[in-house]
């Protein structure tokens, strides 16, 4: 019988208490006499734990999950690849952890080396002229990207006629909601047959009312744009910039710069092409890369370099002043530079052939159990349509369910839109060929057991933590916080399952 | 350095079964004019040792190297037990993806939920969310919040903001839509804020205790605030919040006997629970408020529910208020938290507790109560501001901030922050911060840069 799963609040109790702190070696005065006139809390219901309640409580919940160093995440957009153990230890060391961001310019000369380093890199993967490392994550690259946007329409006096900003129909929910946080009106346009941008519906968004294009380079179903450097000479042509998510920035790197694409703005995601890890929903960092023309309206402060010195200029008349507290996600940032160089040229190019290997690999041996709507060679990642097992009265949900049980995560389900019962399918480089073709026996496996029993997979997964959860009644009941003296549920007792 | 592990022959392999000859095949959609046909001009590769020698000497570099430090401003450096490392190293957490397989992420959806209550009880609050990228963009999205709750426009914030916080607001917002209500004495006095007040006021932000250390008066504000129909809006410290009445809670036995509204928005920065300063990144924005704000809160949540089995679980919950569900009309385009920072905190608000807190508090007031006692008593220094502080004060030097911060540097004493790196106005002005990690004789030794910095 495994012992229960409780919350730290239920565990414990008076006299339970983790690591001590030093007594006070400085004159001890009355708080009331410190903080006259303050009003102070009566109570604080924190919970009441030792260390050893703490460090097995946390260690247990640790067991409950998925991650990419026990198995395979197959997630598309999400680029879910190895993490270097040696970008963790370099972040970590106490001149740059302990490192305080407003110790000024002198007394930082190695965070800001590392941020310059960072921005030059960057610049020259992506073929841009300048890199602010300030957003913190991909949606507020996008932001930031946007309001770079704006300002320039500004500069040239069109701010005010140019309000729209074309997002094909296939790109990510994020790209809409920054168009509307940054003020902006979503002109959606439908995807073609091939699924790429249809020239004939881009050409009829497009006016003198165009602000910007949002694209996904390579698309959301992991095809490249072919007409790519088309579709950004008519957004130029009718004075619009062009703005690349650079969600899928993993399938070019090394092989072909953004900037030569005729972009003028994008983002990079460090989490996804940089190898940051997720930490199970952040932090990311989503550094945001432009042109000349643009730069005189990043974000400040902007990193100079002058006698071999680095300082932060904040002298920016046009810059569109700030979108973080200090610089950015540094500890990320230092990730992501290191495995950059470790990779160095060469690597980095390995990263994205492999990553496009394994995708196209996959993509044409499960097309032989599964629907590929658009069978082009893909790029990093690829889409499947679960729309054939239908007809046993399975969904893709319960395709995703399944995986859960063979030990691999699932992929992105219902995603691009555009797509029927979608399955968005992006091994990455990391992946060794054995591995592939486990999780693709385990889809095909999958594909049979839908058509002979399908009930196991409506009733997946079977050998995981928790069976299926009631998310209606989560939305329902909304408890989103533990109540004071609320009780463990009582557990039956039950064995550890045989594993699949 | 490569992190592929792929033979020449598994390659042709999986060429054939690509149906393709060569992998330049599989790129036919690019055109070939974009291909790089040259290596990038780049650093590397470079094995670990030298990835760690070349950062070893950036961070060198850095004073935070072996120095002492008495910076805050928002960023503190807080004793951060061992434990906190150990469970946040752990693959488990690191490497593991946003929690939408609820089945397989178990482990991250507790803690989560953890986070979630043990943010509402340090707030008063009815709910918290899974965290935001800082303090400043939490601080943007309670106004967003607040603007779409009210139908209002402006955002009334008090001069006693951080300027950081204030900058980023400006950035998301159009500058005219912002009254800034300036300090005096270096507080938001309730009376200049109720002239101020107008109606079309969507919110009223105060920070509590504030850029200058200093404690506000919550209570005068948010009834201001409630009476003129807009949402007060309070940006905390997690650690002070330890001590103080919690903002979010209404009350009802109000200085002047009627009830007492509280805060309708608490966020903040939660890097001091257990995150390093990091050079002011990755950090760890909160974001509670009221029950009845919920569906318009930003960014994720979890909520408790049951399995198939009927056994206690966790789950992402209200995701049609998310961007990747509702696209452009979602309620933030938020999509990233910072789950490790939140997992971090957790772990150390389980540890420290509700007396380890406390005292963290508690030692902050004391020690920062002592330098300022100190300080005050060296001739040519003075407190810049009258009024209750809890671990930070601006102290006003007899010259420039910067010079003393360079008398430091030479005694591996990082002293404060130099205000005049925010306003020229304020080039005399030190912001010192003073945590439990700092011992009496640190103390003295920082007493003794500014006898040293302070001599003309």
């Amino acid at each position: 019988m495994k012992f229960p799963n409780r919350l730290l609040l239920e565990q414990g109790g008076p006299g339970h208490r983790g690591p001590e702190l030093p007594r006070c070696d400085v004159p001890v005065r009355p708080l009331g006499e410190l903080l006259p006139g303050v009003p102070l809390r009566d109570r604080l219901d924190l919970p009441r734990v030792s260390e050893p309640e703490v460090v097995r409580h946390f260690i247990e919940l640790s067991t409950l999950n998925h991650h990419v160093d026990r198995g395979f995440y197959p997630l598309g957009s999400c680029t879910m690849k190895h993490n270097p153990k040696i970008d963790d230890e370099l972040a970590s060391f106490p001149g740059l952890a302990l490192a305080h961001p407003l110790a000024g310019d002198e007394a930082s000369q190695g965070s800001l080396r590392v941020i310059f380093e960072l921005e030059r890199t960057l610049a020259e993967i992506t073929g841009f002229s300048a890199v602010t490392t300030q957003p913190a994550a991909g949606a507020q690259g996008e932001l930031t990207g946007l309001l770079l946007i704006r300002a320039y329409h500004r500069s040239k006096g069109e701010a005010d006629r140019r309000r729209r900003v074309i997002v094909p129909d296939s790109a990510h929910g994020t790209n809409p909601a920054s168009v509307r946080l940054a003020g902006y009106e979503t002109v959606t346009i439908p995807s073609e047959e091939h699924a790429t941008v249809s020239l004939e519906a881009l050409e009829q968004a497009l006016d003198d009312r165009t602000a910007a294009i949002m694209l996904t380079v390579p698309n959301t179903l992991g095809l490249f744009e072919p007409r790519i450097l088309e579709v950004t000479k008519r957004v130029h042509e009718a004075g619009g910039l062009a703005y690349m998510d650079g969600a899928n920035l993993n399938a070019l790197v090394g092989l072909v710069r953004p900037g030569d694409l005729g972009f003028d703005v994008m983002h990079i995601n460090t989490h996804k092409t940089f190898s940051t890890p997720h930490g199970g929903g952040g932090p990311g960092a989503g550094p945001v890369a432009v042109t000349r023309e643009l730069e005189p309206f990043l974000p400040v402060p902007v990193l100079e370099e002058r006698d071999g010195s680095l300082r932060f200029s904040y002298d920016r008349p046009r810059s569109i002043g700030r979108v973080h507290s200090h610089y950015g996600n540094f500890g990320i940032l230092a990730r992501a530079l290191a495995y950059i160089l470790a990779n160095g040229p060469e690597g980095l190019r390995r990263v994205s052939r492999t990553a496009i290997l394994n995708a196209n690999y996959l993509m044409r041996r499960l097309s032989e159990s599964y629907e590929l709507p658009y069978p082009e060679h893909c790029m990093h990642e690829f889409v499947l349509s679960g729309r054939g097992l239908k007809k046993y009265g399975v969904k893709t949900l319960d395709v995703a369910k399944r995986l859960l049980d063979f030990g691999v995560h699932a992929p992105t389900v219902y995603f691009p839109l555009i797509v029927e019962e979608a399955l968005m399918i992006e091994p990455t480089e990391t992946e060794t060929l054995d591995r592939l073709d486990h999780f693709a026996t385990a889809m095909e496996k999958i594909a049979a057991e839908a058509r002979e029993h399908p009930e196991l997979l409506r009733e997946a997964p079977l050998t995981t933590p928790v069976a299926r959860l009631d998310e209606a009644r989560a939305a329902r009941e909304l408890k989103l916080r533990w109540g004071v003296g609320d009780k463990a549920p009582i557990p039956e007792p039950r064995e550890t399952p045989i594993r699949a | 350095m490569s992190f592929v592990g792929l033979s020449p022959e598994e390659e042709q392999r999986m060429l054939r079964a690509a149906r393709v000859e060569r992998f330049e095949d599989l790129l036919s959609a690019v055109p070939p004019g974009v291909l790089l046909d040259r290596p990038l001009p780049i650093g590397g590769p470079l094995s670990e040792i030298e990835l760690r020698r070349t950062f070893g000497g950036w961070a060198r570099m850095n004073d935070a190297d072996g120095a002492v430090s008495f910076l805050g401003g928002g960023i503190y450096e807080h004793y951060i037990p061992a434990a906190v490392n150990a469970i946040a190293m752990r693959s488990e957490f690191a490497t593991a993806y946003t929690p939408y397989q609820p089945e397989v992420a178990q482990g991250t959806l507790t803690a989560i939920f953890e986070f979630q209550s043990m943010i509402a009880e340090l707030t008063g609050c009815d709910v918290a969310n899974a965290s935001m990228y800082d303090g400043a963009t939490a601080t943007v999205e309670a106004v967003l919040m607040a603007r779409s709750h009210t139908g209002r426009e402006r955002a009334m914030v008090a001069g006693s903001l951080h300027p950081s916080t204030l900058a980023v607001l400006r950035t998301y917002l159009d500058p005219r839509d912002i009254t800034v209500v300036p300090e005096r004495e270096g507080r938001l006095q309730p009376q200049d804020l109720r002239k101020a007040l107008g109606a079309d006021a969507a919110c009223v932000v105060y920070q509590h205790p504030n850029f200058f250390g200093l404690l506000e008066s919550p209570e005068p504000v948010q009834r201001a605030a409630r009476e003129a129909g807009a949402l007060s809006i309070a940006v905390c410290d997690p650690v002070a919040l330890a001590l103080l009445e919690p903002p979010g809670r209404d009350s009802n036995g109000a200085t002047d006997g009627g009830p007492s509204p509280g805060a309708d928005v608490v966020v903040g920065e939660g890097q001091c629970l257990g995150n390093p300063p990091s050079f002011g990144g990755p950090l760890l924005g909160f974001f509670a408020c009221r029950q009845s704000l919920v569906r318009r809160l930003p960014g994720r949540l979890a909520a408790e529910t049951v399995d198939r089995l009927g056994r206690r679980g966790f789950v992402l919950t209200l995701q049609t208020r998310e961007q990747h569900i509702r696209r452009e009309k979602a309620t933030s385009n938020i999509c990233t938290n910072q789950g490790l920072m939140a997992l971090r905190a957790t772990v150390y608000l389980g540890l420290l507790g509700r007396e380890g807190l406390r005292e963290v508090a508690e030692l902050c007031v004391q020690k920062t109560h002592h330098a300022a006692r100190l300080a005050a008593a060296i001739p040519g220094y003075r407190l810049a501001h009258p009024g209750a502080f809890f671990r930070e004060f601006v102290l006003e030097c007899p010259v420039d901030a910067a010079e003393v911060v360079r008398a430091g540097r030479s005694r591996q004493i990082l002293p404060g922050v130099d205000l005049g790196s925010f306003r020229p106005e304020w080039r005399r002005w030190l912001l010192v911060a003073v945590t439990e990690q700092r011992s009496a004789e640190e103390i003295e030794r920082w007493a003794e840069v500014l006898r040293a910095g302070g001599r003309r």
